[in-house]
């Protein structure tokens, strides 16, 4: 497909992935409205673990006092990120907070009181990026505690290096935001095109990429112009119209449609010389990178009919949903449905308050109207239409079928972990099937085989040593037992060469080694001391066995059982 | 080993619309061409064996629901009305009543509930108990009468008179083997119409219309009924090609038996054929050859059931050896 | 006469053919003990009544054990042993133990007095420590046998369960409601 670009003369051949679905947009609702900046809440909640790899350590105590863009917590290992503190207040407490995760459980959460004041620390802005080392400027980056915002969250300084013998020769900018509802980075890409622009310059920088395509989907024109606009100075920046087709906007879809070109299974996108930033991301590096910020806020998108005036907000991390909902003009119905993320994607939070994560690019208010509660399972009846919209191409019909009757190894060999979970295979099923949910069922249960095979492992090999180590030790002793029974032979027969001292130490000690009884390897009897300590302390309180049923509070007493006595 | 469900609702969390019950709602409404021409031509016992299918077909799946204890508001989608339908459809018109409730038991109880219901059967449901029919009562499953364009019968005696004619694919082999060829243009007009069989070409006409119709609403997807029509004129075609005497070519053979019910109706049965696309178009092309061949050269008339039979147990293997490649990797995986 | 003919060469034929066959495409597998091993969980916790799970294995094996003896494993590795060795899967046997939550050992450091009955115990050398000197659980490598439990005279071990944590997290079963 020709998309000749009009003023940049450069016509561009698009290519095309297979399956995808074409989505009613929703998204002029939450796009009536420029971006504003939601409240400052009266407490804030920052999960310590908001992106992919080692939740970030602490490094300040409750009761602190903090400035704005202080580190609050540390990256503690390479594939990690630091947190900063979006606002200057006191840390309130360390603790487990519910946080927007689909399993619905507590992690631990820094609470910050803001005081209201808003001060910043010190800004250390790069006045010219160009001078630094582009290892520099990636470790710039991480200290800004940046991730992918499109949702992945996955470290960025990691992502902008792409390792020794890999050249990353494109960089791509993912404005596609295919799915329906969410309108952050179409607002963005409308209200502060030249941040975008440059962040994606320092990116550029920073892997040594030759060109930048960014790629917007034809249903944001305005989008599209401003970013056109901002790059007119670049000439390696690109500006690509792509069709509006969901999922255009996964990482690995979006680099099919424009370099036709397809990452390799279980490898990354700079296998291929590729690298795909989200816009958001692009700017967060800019402000990081020229204005010394590092990641405080980001632009959510609250809508759907539960809310009365959906629009785009720019919000303070671990600012509770209740806020921007407050923000939003309230709630227009009792009890809707809080999703975060979008229509296909998104997973029910447990309520309104959690907080806002780096993450977070959508709260969607749902009333029924806009997600019509699903119909009861059928069977599936083959029809293939799954596969048919798979963008991976995978079968999602035999998928379900061996992911239902638990047969991982056949899940595997279809190639369940290749599925980006697009929701695709389930939106188009006429049995109204949770298809991903099967598969994400089949991937964690894989996985923690995996980690139970692990486990087993070792602790076979443990078992085996030990039984091994066991048997030279008997053999050692037995042959150290037959030595003394020829010497002592020999001293008795009036042989003194290498005669053995008849010391009562050596007489204990013979005894000590020798086994106690048959099938009692390695017991030795208790000295005198030893048993007057064991009678003591077998007069203090009994130790609690705990018993998983009853919990901390009903822990039984149980009569220990000590075997033969000794 | 895990056992708890997850209560919560899964994404995503909106829908495209389609339902298993319209799906099949409109596979019955793309037969009624079809099937009302069946009924003009040969007759008001094909409307009464149709009611007759239909409502043991319904009742029979309401019963082993009852008995395997699951909700009835499975009935909803369909799939027993369309089983008997079709099955209505390939029996012959003066067939007796206790014929076409035996085979409506045998196609749901049997071949479809004791397998485990919709999308766990591995057989065509309507083809398998026409078979056994076939098999069982091959007198009364051959006993067609003729239609409005032959009898000299008014239309609501059709059937009924105890008068037996030849279909045309009967005609076609029974002549063949009593040493006729097509050259003789007398023994030629009783079987051939203007471009198919005689009177049965204008029923494959309607379920050919009924067929386009499904692709158009995307009920079912282009793959079956091309392979299947494709292998069978091709096939048909040379066969006619080098035998022009016996073989009477491949329009003959589209239009006539149950060809086109097959291609769109029988064989596009998603349950029971392949899922993948080249293994459908396999499949169909599978169908198709089959069709002609026992057609041509085996001991039944019309074969469309049989050669559904034998690739519904190719189906899973097909399925295997045609994977797509998946996006990422490099070569097809096996 | 040709009928019997050409079924007796037919035969042979065939015959021939799947001799070669057998073969030219004989695999060489583990040995059947090491098959069962893998399928065991290597609690080592002795409730089989064997003391490890290798030699249990090496009792199936030979057929003097049924495979229905393992709390640790559940119903799971009883199907799967029952796969392997073609036999009739039963339930689990309920006098050798009923399957418990993962847990792992601790030791209450305020009342060890380092005895290493402890030590001596553990089948997969999961405690360290040594006489007079504190002993611990290698919370890792761990098994939940409970086999340290009784040899304690001062009875100061006590079983946990594994934390479950949003790391080891699992999507649960999606519940399909088909009828």
């Amino acid at each position: 497909m020709e998309v000749a670009l009009p003023g940049s003369g450069h016509g561009m051949r698009l290519h095309r992935f297979p399956g995808g679905v074409v989505l009613p947009d929703h998204k002029e609702a939450s796009t009536l409205l420029p971006i504003a900046p939601a409240p400052l809440p009266a407490r804030l909640y920052l999960p310590l673990h908001q992106h992919v790899g080692e939740p970030a350590e602490p490094r300040v105590r409750p009761g602190a006092r903090v400035k704005k863009g202080q580190c609050l917590a540390a990256a503690p290992a390479y594939v990690s990120a630091p947190l900063h503190a979006p606002t200057s207040g006191r840390v309130i407490a360390i603790e487990d907070h519910p946080v927007p995760h689909a399993s619905g459980l507590s992690a631990p959460t820094l609470v910050l009181e803001p005081d209201g004041e808003d001060a910043w620390g010190e800004r250390e802005p790069v006045p010219d990026y160009t001078r630094l080392d582009p290892s520099a400027l990636r470790n710039r980056v991480r200290a800004a505690g940046i991730v992918g915002l499109g949702g992945a969250a996955f470290p960025s300084a990691v992502k902008l290096n792409p390792g020794p013998g890999r050249r990353i020769h494109t960089l791509i900018l993912n404005g596609a935001e295919c799915e329906p509802y969410i309108s952050c980075d179409e607002m963005l890409m409308r209200e502060q095109p030249e941040e975008i622009v440059a962040g994606a310059l320092i990116a550029m920088f920073a892997t040594g990429a030759q060109r930048c395509l960014i790629g917007v989907e034809d249903n944001k024109p305005e989008a599209f112009v401003a970013l056109r606009v901002a790059a007119r100075n670049s000439p390696d920046v690109e500006l690509v119209q792509i069709p509006t087709r969901y999922p255009t906007g996964g990482e690995r879809q979006l680099i099919q449609v424009l370099t036709g070109k397809e990452v390799p299974s279980g490898g990354l996108p700079a296998d291929i010389g590729v690298l795909c930033l989200n816009v958001g991301t692009a700017a967060a590096i800019h402000r990081a990178i020229n204005l010394g910020e590092p990641l405080l806020s980001r632009v959510v998108t609250v809508t759907g009919s539960g809310v009365a005036r959906p629009r785009n907000l720019e919000t303070r991390l671990g600012t509770p949903l209740e806020t921007l909902i407050e923000r939003c003009g309230g709630l227009t119905v009792p009890a809707p449905r809080l999703i975060m993320g979008g229509p296909m994607m998104g997973f029910d939070v447990p309520g309104p308050e959690v907080p806002v994560i780096k993450a977070t690019n959508c709260v969607l208010v749902a009333t029924p109207a806009d997600l019509p509660p699903a119909p009861p399972p059928r069977p599936c009846i083959r029809c293939g239409e799954c596969a048919r919209v798979c963008p991976v191409r995978l079968l999602p019909q035999q998928l379900y079928w061996y992911a239902r009757h638990r047969d991982m190894e056949k899940v595997r060999e279809y190639q369940v972990f290749d599925c980006i979970e697009c929701g695709c295979c389930a939106y188009v099923c006429p049995s109204h099937l949770p298809l991903v949910s099967y598969f994400r069922y089949a991937k964690t249960e894989i996985l923690e085989r995996e980690r139970e095979r692990r486990r087993a492992e070792r602790a076979r090999r443990r078992a085996e040593f030990r039984r091994a180590r066991l048997a030279r030790e008997k053999q050692e002793r037995a042959a150290r037992h037959a030595a003394k029974k020829a010497a002592l032979k020999r001293a008795a027969a009036g042989d003194t060469g290498g005669a053995v001292p008849q010391v009562p130490e050596v007489a204990r000690l013979a005894q000590s080694l020798a086994p106690a009884g048959p099938g009692d390897e390695g017991a030795r009897r208790l000295r005198p001391d030893e048993r007057t300590v064991i009678e003591a302390a077998r007069q203090r309180p009994r130790a609690r066995h705990y018993d998983p049923e009853e919990g901390e509070a009903g822990a039984t007493e149980r009569a220990p059982d000590h075997g033969p006595d000794r | 080993m895990d056992r708890t469900a997850d209560p919560r609702p899964q994404p995503p969390h909106i829908h495209a619309g389609t339902d298993v019950g319209r799906l099949m709602r409109c596979v019955l409404y793309a037969l009624i061409p079809g099937a009302a021409l069946q009924v003009y031509l040969f007759g008001p016992g094909v409307a009464a064996n149709l009611l007759l299918a239909a409502a043991t077909a319904v009742a029979a799946e309401a019963l082993m629901l009852g008995l395997r204890r699951r909700s009835l508001a499975a009935l909803a989608d369909a799939s027993a009305l369309l089983t008997g339908t079709l099955l209505a459809l390939a029996l012959p018109p003066a067939a007796p009543a206790w014929l076409v409730v035996t085979g409506s038991l045998f196609a749901i109880v049997l071949v479809k509930q004791l397998y485990g219901g919709l999308g766990y059967n591995v057989f065509n449901p309507a083809m398998a108990a026409y078979a056994m029919l076939l098999i069982a009562f091959p007198l009364e499953m051959t006993r067609w009468p003729p239609s409005l364009l032959e009898a000299g019968v008014p239309w609501a005696r059709l059937g009924l008179d105890g008068v037996t004619a030849a279909t045309p694919l009967d005609g076609l082999r029974t002549g063949l083997l009593a040493g006729r060829s097509l050259a003789e243009p007398a023994w030629r007009d009783t079987l051939a119409g203007h471009f198919g069989g005689r009177a049965v070409e204008w029923i494959n006409l309607g379920y050919l219309a009924g067929g386009l119709w499904l692709l158009s609403a995307r009920a079912i997807t282009w793959h079956i009924p091309a392979g299947m029509l494709a292998a069978l004129a091709l096939a048909a075609a040379v066969a006619g090609l080098a035998d022009p005497l016996h073989q009477p070519g491949a329009l003959f053979h589209l239009f006539s038996g149950a060809a086109m019910l097959g291609a769109f109706f029988i064989a596009t049965d998603p349950v029971t054929a392949a899922t993948t696309p080249l293994g459908r178009v396999l499949f169909g092309a599978g169908c198709g050859l089959l069709v002609f061949i026992i057609r041509a050269y085996g001991g039944y008339p019309d074969a469309v059931a049989f050669a559904v039979l034998l690739m519904n147990l190719a189906a899973p293997t097909l399925d295997r050896i045609t994977r797509p490649r998946t996006y990422g990797h490099r070569r097809r995986r096996r | 006469m040709n009928a019997v003919v050409v079924l007796t060469v037919l035969a042979t034929a065939c015959g021939l053919l799947l001799g070669w066959a057998a073969l030219r495409f004989r695999v060489e597998g583990d040995p059947l003990v090491e098959k069962i091993d893998a399928l065991l969980p290597q609690t080592q916790c002795g409730q089989c009544g064997f003391p490890g799970c290798r030699p249990y294995a090496e009792a199936m094996a030979r057929g003097e054990a049924d495979i229905n003896r393992c709390p640790p494993g559940g119903e799971d590795t009883v199907r799967a042993l029952a796969d392997l060795l073609g036999r009739e899967p039963k339930p689990l046997d309920e006098s050798r133990g009923t399957p418990k939550p993962p847990a792992v050992a601790r030791i209450d450091e305020q009342n060890c007095i380092g005895c290493t009955l402890c030590i001596q115990a553990c089948p997969v050398d999961a405690i360290v420590g040594a006489p007079k000197q504190m002993h611990t659980v290698i919370e890792s490598e761990c098994t939940g046998c409970e086999l340290c439990l009784p040899p304690c005279p001062v009875d100061c071990i006590e079983m946990i369960p594994r934390q479950e944590g949003l790391e080891r997290w699992k999507w649960p079963y999606p519940e399909a409601a088909t009828a």
